[in-house]
């Protein structure tokens, strides 16, 4: 099969979708330069449907929340997690609930590509891993796919879906490369993918935390203990009949989630878990997240912060020595 | 006739905006009575003295145009003639209300009317209204956006994007400042960094106007004209009516007196129901009687709809999840 890279997936469900749907319009800072490698698109659609903007991320969202109540299907790029800061009324005022305090009259179609830049220097203020901040919201879903094969389907099912969707990119997969198969491919939402099968352990992974896992998981085959990695890809809905199953079989379960520890994707998983299927576990649930401290310039204080592959094994062995 | 700025044939008659103005300021004192009882939860916006500039912005624009509005709203749809019995059952949170319950008064829309949308974070829907003029522009459809905003919210920094933004795109939208003189408490003589809040079209390179938001019939001539504009592609305006609200920001919200008993006694003076009426009488465009005559028929109507609100069910407990998401099979708790 050919393979893609993360981007390029991303790119090729986009121009897909254009082509499928004149109401997709783009939007987003340097479109048109392809600053994020959206090469191609001005010149396919041109510049009423690929539209730069100027530093306005309330503009942003807003007038794509307006457009998309009034019938197109906006796709928009916030650039980075950080700068969605600027923009947070009107993710949480507006974005989540202007179906809902319309009583149904308004659909909002909108879909925000949203990268995780962390864990390349770029300081304390490009660094943030928005995720549970977000899966605080009802009323989005939020994919966070991990393979270029997701990121293109799930790409294409947030375009088509009627409901606003948060489409977050650990770029750390920017570059990575994968088998993309050809043809129209979407992922329901809300369903996660068991990336590799195992019976000891069970692990519950976002983003780029996926690919440690299962490096992890390759390492402690090693030692004889078998690792389930669950590929959660969608934040919002959560997939607990996959996460439920998982544990059911192994009895033990390790979340790693790159945001901090406090209030993470991780800690609302394992408290779930906890409360709902405590019967099958055997130990406690571990998270590997990051420490609650801000992300610092210098590469010799940030390696500390995020999981790896060795914390995911220390927090594997330490699940696994528990029989 | 006066001169209304209007287009004869179709705009409403200058009865029809006087009987606009007394339907807002009836359907706003019934609110007012069922809160004060105990039968409305919250608080309520009320805009009682800001009448004029909401009639007479409905009088100016379009049947298909767009009114995004903001917390003060009620008047938007009561003008644009949307059914009082379900904008009354939205504000007493019943389920047969426009937004089943789920808006309450702080969002009173009627859609099917041009009252499009309004929303309760100041300058939070301009945004949107930008983006609603933009689906005008790329589908051609003819339609204007009227951009809601106050004098408190002129201070946002959402409303420099919206304009920038409408503007670099020549986009059919009309910002209309409904400028009270408070955001809530604070008076905008200090809150304000100029005086006439419209000088700050300039800054914008669209035209800013100033408006006396007591007198209906200057708003529409103005609002008209700013929607003509947007229309053949002209691009935005700001119109800045200035007008003063002679109720507090909201009822059910105390606060320490902020403004002189003078102050409001004047407004209150120039109360555009009041004064307008007067004007219709004197210059003998209708008679007391009719006039007395019409405003029954609105006490009529208002006392239907509040009857109809107090008699309508409460929503069912499951219809919490309702309308979450399109996407139905998510709009339920998850079931473990």
């Amino acid at each position: 099969m050919r393979e893609l890279d993360y981007l390029g997936a991303l790119n090729e469900a986009q121009i897909e979708e254009m082509k499928n749907d004149e109401n997709v319009v783009m939007m987003g800072q340097d479109l048109r330069a392809s600053l994020y490698g959206g090469t191609g698109l001005l010149d396919l659609f041109g510049e009423d449907r690929v539209r730069d903007l100027p530093t306005s991320e309330t503009a942003c969202v807003g007038a794509a929340i307006g457009m998309a109540m009034t019938g197109l299907r906006p796709l928009i790029d916030m650039g980075m997690s950080s700068f969605c800061f600027v923009a947070f009324d009107q993710f949480v005022s507006q974005l989540a609930k202007v179906r809902y305090v319309s009583g149904g009259l308004m659909k909002v179609p909108v879909t925000v590509r949203i990268p995780l830049m962390y864990d390349n220097g770029v300081g304390v203020q490009h660094s943030d891993r928005i995720h549970p901040m977000l899966m605080q919201i009802p009323g989005l879903k939020i994919a966070c796919p991990t393979t270029p094969a997701d990121a293109k389907a799930m790409l294409k099912t947030a375009i088509r879906d009627d409901d606003p969707v948060i489409f977050l990119e650990d770029s750390f997969c920017w570059g990575t490369k994968g088998p993309v198969e050809e043809g129209e491919h979407t992922i329901e939402v809300g369903k996660a993918d068991v990336k590799r099968d195992g019976e000891d352990v069970t692990v519950v992974a976002i983003g780029r935390t996926v690919l440690f896992s299962l490096a992890a998981a390759e390492e402690l085959a090693k030692d004889g203990i078998s690792v389930e990695v669950l590929d959660l890809r969608w934040l919002s809905p959560i997939d607990w009949p996959a996460i439920f199953a998982s544990v059911e079989k192994t009895g033990r379960l390790v979340v790693v989630d790159p945001a901090v520890r406090i209030c993470s994707a991780a800690s609302e998983i394992a408290a779930t878990v906890g409360e709902e299927r405590h019967d099958v576990l055997r130990g406690p649930v571990r998270r590997v997240t990051s420490p609650q401290v801000h992300s610092p310039y210098s590469p010799e204080l940030e390696k500390f912060i995020y999981p790896d592959v060795p914390k995911i094994v220390a927090a594997v062995r330490a699940a696994a020595a528990i029989r | 006739m006066p001169a209304t700025g209007l287009d004869e044939a179709s705009a409403p008659t200058l009865v029809d905006l006087w009987q606009r103005m007394v339907r807002i300021r009836r359907f706003e004192e019934a609110a007012t009575r069922l809160l004060r009882s105990g039968r409305m939860p919250g608080v309520l916006h009320n805009s009682t003295g800001q009448e004029a500039v909401v009639v007479g912005t409905c009088a100016g624009i379009g049947p298909d145009d767009y009114l995004v509005g903001t917390h003060r709203n009620h008047g938007y749809p009561v003008a644009r003639g949307a059914d009082l019995t379900t904008l009354m059952a939205e504000v007493l949170g019943r389920a047969p209300g426009v937004c089943k319950g789920k808006a309450g008064e702080m969002h009173l829309i009627a859609p099917e009317v041009g009252a499009f949308f309004s929303s309760g974070i100041l300058a939070s829907g301009l945004p949107i209204a930008v983006g609603t003029a933009v689906t005008a522009r790329m589908k051609r459809t003819g339609r204007v956006t009227i951009g809601i905003f106050g004098d408190g919210a002129s201070n946002e920094g959402a409303v420099h994007e919206s304009m920038n933004l409408a503007s670099i795109w020549k986009l059919p939208i009309v910002f209309l400042c409904e400028n009270n003189g408070y955001a809530v408490t604070v008076p905008a003589s200090y809150a304000v960094s100029v005086r006439d809040i419209a000088d700050r079209a300039r800054g914008y390179s669209m035209p800013g106007h100033v408006v006396d938001g007591e007198d209906p019939c200057a708003v529409a001539e103005v609002i008209r004209a700013a929607v003509e504009r947007a229309r053949s592609g002209e691009g935005p305006s700001l119109v800045e009516a200035k007008t003063y609200r002679t109720v507090d920001h909201a009822e059910n919200l105390p606060s320490q007196p902020y403004r002189s008993d003078e102050e409001v006694a004047q407004w209150r003076a120039r109360d555009p129901i009041v004064t307008f009426r007067a004007r219709l009488v004197a210059e003998g465009i209708a008679s007391d009687e009719e006039l007395e005559s019409v405003a029954k028929q609105i006490e009529d109507d208002v006392s239907a709809a509040v009857a109809f609100a107090l008699e309508s069910p409460f929503p069912a407990p499951e219809a919490l999840w309702d309308d979450m998401y399109v996407d139905a099979r998510l709009n339920r708790a998850p079931a473990f």
